[in-house]
């Protein structure tokens, strides 16, 4: 097997850094009006050196991470600043001499492989358009170092999986291949903006070792945008912080997580706090307020997603249902809410069954189970105001108007925690993500239900926004004695809110039981593999991991470990999480 | 508003006042025309000169007036042809995407069947079957035109249907004209309104094609096209009097053309 060489240190002067940014203030564009969203960072990157940016969304972490390039999105300008690669200023050159850095000597790597990869070529014929059309490599010779490098980063079979096109691999595979191929020219920089972000913690584990493995390997420096603090502790030798486009504080990894000076970044470190204590589980005798029966339940015939489902959710008590993407998690509340009919088995409201299918329930019977979305953006209609959307449900349900009807909107908006003067009238696109998602529970709540089901209700969120979502929810819980089933993927957010824990793969309830039981050893084996690939706050985790794992005889050699839990139909495991 | 208007390119603005005075010119008619519509005031042909600022027609009537009424009538006409269109064609668009299944799969293929005809052939057996009246052609033009309005809103409500609060209303027990009117149809108004623009040109195209033919307006209407037919004999005495018409007809189309362009270009979100 060929090995790759480092790439070559081009300047002698060893001294100056690889990458220099200097007051870098860059400008969008609302409307007409330029906003300043960046408002001079500076940023130095030594070579073979790896710099983690963190900070929230709309921190301005991807404009920069572009802007290193030389880039700017469209919508956007670089209005002042320096950005120098290897002692030359990119933004002085044309846009023609930039483009011969690109690709070439800074690569960069986005959020979505499954988006980036052009379907309709193999994946050997995009990663050779670099090396071609820089002009390295003859394409015998970047087919080559191709299998190389899909070996280096551990895909399965490197002698032939470039040939497949981008939708008969998986997401993980996908990811490690869209590396592979902006390490192609060999670059001094690679720019990650949030490459393990849309995959399940199983497959996380696997594409963060095989990049850092092979960045280190190769001395390439990095910089590596990401909002997971986890993440970013396993990367980065330096972290930067980022707030609404301003420099908060930067320092040594160690360093940083050991001792963070500002208040945001304490505040930051701190997220992961909040946790309920477990309520016991009522008595037998006790009718819970819902009961699944043996349900299964598939889209196609012969091809069942949901097999001898069974568990209740009593009056006040949360489940979490946890998995991966592609387990059936999501189906499952489809089949609660008649979405999808279950071939078979049934589901109890209070004890009397409720029809299968949702055009068989009565108003009543719909009005007690409601539901809280994933994506704030698309649960909401953007054309109705906060008054519509959450006046709808109480008109319809309980007949209210006029006064009383505005009476209780404004009480809905005062218990999510938004001012009813200020909101009442606005509509979706003015709102936040996490204001949207406070409209969202207002809109279950205001149906007065019994049952409450949340489908990754903060996954899309921001951590410290999360954290408030968490909190509220757990607070008109325990006040309206509500039970809840909450689906998500996200272990840490179990930890903080479950009473009781299910947890699914491949359409089957692997393992059930009280949060206590559930979380502490011992596992069955899939949920231990899923505790164990949630990223820690401790920059020798994923080392730790790793080791425990080959100790134990977990590979991780192809990722076959993790990504057995995928579907079979690789196509499927394409798809976003599980929505 | 006026900030909205301020960024207008140059097209868009003569559009809009070419629209402006045409619906000024059709709402004013009867203060405007200097004779009435079907009134007969001078010999056939007259040339343009100070009694007839535009010379009159084949039968003696003022030309300038027939114009005048006519955009009255072909507007009012066209612009209701589109609304029955619309309204039809958005209706069941809508019907298809939420229901799906056999209700889109009929609908869909009878759209796919009446538009593989050749709309002109299409109209002209219809009236020849149905009779040449005002109404029956309205209908006719109408019902063709749903079709491609059907498939607009079909495929653009297809996007919105399988949108969380789309389901989220679904859950609720909402019935299917509250999803259509209130979850639907608002999110899909921005095409829709582009798309009316062009409908009505075409519509507009339509109707004057038929008069042309005989078979739409009626005399003595004043009408557009029938008006080209009627003094095309001029023209090769060199007389542009016929150009008239027409020419009134290739200007509010160009100028309904450029508004529209406008309006697709801002709903599209491009920036430059």
């Amino acid at each position: 097997m060929p090995t790759l060489e480092k790439p070559e240190l081009q300047t002698p002067a060893q001294d100056t850094p690889l990458l220099r940014i200097r007051n870098l203030t860059i400008e969008a564009q609302t409307g007409d009006q330029w906003i300043q969203i960046v408002h001079g960072i500076d940023l130095d990157l030594d070579r073979g050196e790896i710099v983690g940016l963190i900070g929230e969304s709309g921190a301005g972490k991807s404009t920069v991470g572009l802007a290193a390039m030389g880039f700017a999105r469209q919508g956007c300008r670089i209005t002042q600043g320096t950005v120098e690669f290897d002692g030359t200023d990119l933004l002085a050159l044309s846009e023609a001499a930039r483009r011969a850095y690109r690709g070439k000597r800074i690569a960069y790597v986005a959020q979505s492989a499954a988006a980036s990869f052009n379907p309709a070529h193999r994946l050997i014929d995009q990663y050779v358009e670099g090396p071609l059309r820089h002009g390295l490599q003859s394409r015998r010779e970047a087919e080559f170092s191709a299998k190389a490098l899909f070996a280096r980063l551990r895909l399965p079979e490197p002698d032939v999986i470039g040939f497949r096109y981008p939708h008969q691999v998986s997401g993980g595979q996908l990811q490690r291949a869209i590396t592979a191929m902006a390490m192609s020219c060999k670059p001094e920089l690679i720019v990650f903006d949030e490459p393990t972000t849309a995959l399940d913690v199983t497959t996380q584990i696997e594409v963060l070792t095989t990049i850092r493995d092979v960045v280190r390997d190769l001395g390439t420096a990095a910089i590596y945008i990401t909002h997971d603090l986890a993440v970013v502790a396993q990367m980065a030798d330096r972290i930067k912080v980022l707030l609404r486009g301003e420099h908060v504080e930067e320092a040594p990894t160690r360093e940083m997580l050991a001792n963070p000076q500002e208040d945001y970044t304490k505040s930051l470190w701190a997220v992961r706090s909040f946790q309920t204590d477990a309520k016991a589980a009522p008595p037998d005798h006790v009718v819970p307020t819902i009961r699944v029966e043996d349900i299964s339940a598939s889209y196609r015939p012969g091809q069942m997603v949901l097999e001898d489902i069974s568990f209740c959710v009593p009056k006040g008590q949360t489940v979490a249902i946890v998995g991966e993407s592609g387990s059936g998690k999501s189906t499952v509340a489809r089949a609660i809410t008649g979405l999808l009919p279950p071939l078979s088995g049934r589901v109890l409201l209070d004890g009397e069954p409720l029809p299968p299918r949702l055009k068989d329930r009565s108003k009543d019977q719909l009005r007690r189970i409601q539901m809280i979305y994933q994506m704030p953006d698309t649960a909401l209609n953007p054309k109705q105001t906060i008054r519509d959307v959450v006046g709808r449900p109480i008109r319809f349900y309980r007949g209210l108007t006029g006064k009383a009807l505005d009476d209780e909107v404004r009480a809905l908006l005062s218990a999510i925690e938004l001012e009813p003067d200020v909101y009442l009238d606005r509509r979706m696109p003015q709102l936040s993500g996490g204001q949207k998602q406070r409209v969202g529970i207002a809109r279950a709540l205001a149906a007065e239900p019994d049952f409450l089901i949340c489908d990754e209700i903060t996954s899309a969120l921001d951590q410290l926004v999360a954290e408030g979502i968490l909190r509220l929810l757990d607070r008109v819980q325990s006040d309206l004695g509500l039970a809840c089933a909450f689906i998500t993927h996200d272990l840490a957010t179990v930890r903080a809110i479950a009473d009781h824990v299910l947890v699914m793969q491949k359409g089957r309830i692997v393992e059930q039981g009280p949060k206590a039981d559930v979380l502490t050893p011992p596992h069955h084996e899939y949920t231990e593999l899923l505790l164990s690939s949630v990223p820690e706050m401790d920059p020798d985790w994923l080392d730790r991991t790793i080791a425990e794992r080959e100790e134990r005889g977990i590979g991780i050699s192809d990722g076959s470990a993790a990504e057995a839990a995928a579907p079979d139909d690789p196509a499927a495991a394409l798809q976003p999480s599980d929505s | 508003m006026w900030r909205l208007l301020r960024t207008a390119p140059p097209t868009a603005i003569f559009g809009m006042l070419v629209i402006v005075i045409y619906a000024i010119v059709a709402i004013f008619a009867d203060g405007l025309a200097p004779f009435g519509e079907t009134e007969v005031v001078g010999f056939e042909y007259e040339p343009w000169g100070d009694d007839f600022l535009l010379g009159t027609d084949n039968l003696g009537r003022d030309m300038l007036s027939r114009i005048i009424y006519g955009a009255r009538n072909t507007i009012g006409i066209a612009l209701a042809t589109t609304f029955i269109a619309f309204s039809v064609g958005v209706f069941f668009g809508m019907l298809a995407a939420i229901l799906g299944r056999w209700v889109d799969q009929i609908l869909s293929r009878l759209v796919d069947v009446m538009m593989a005809i050749p709309a002109l052939l299409f109209s002209l057996l219809l009236l020849t079957v149905f009779g040449t009246s005002i109404l029956t052609m309205v209908l006719v033009i109408a019902a063709i035109e749903s079709t491609r309005v059907f498939r607009l809103a079909r495929a653009t409500a297809m996007n919105v249907v399988v949108m969380d609060f789309v389901e989220a209303a679904k859950l609720r027990g909402e019935g299917l004209m509250w999803l259509a009117s209130r979850e639907i149809l608002p999110n899909i108004v921005p095409p829709l309104v582009a798309e009316f623009g062009l409908r009505f040109c075409f519509v507009f195209l339509a109707i004057s094609a038929l008069s042309f033919l005989g078979l739409g307006i009626q005399p003595p209407t004043a009408d557009w096209g029938s008006m080209v037919r009627d003094n095309a004999g001029l023209i090769t005495f060199g007389d542009i009097t016929p150009l008239l018409p027409a020419g009134s007809i290739a200007l509010l189309t160009v100028a309904v053309n450029f508004l529209v362009d406008w309006m697709l270009h801002r709903s599209s979100g491009l920036r430059t």
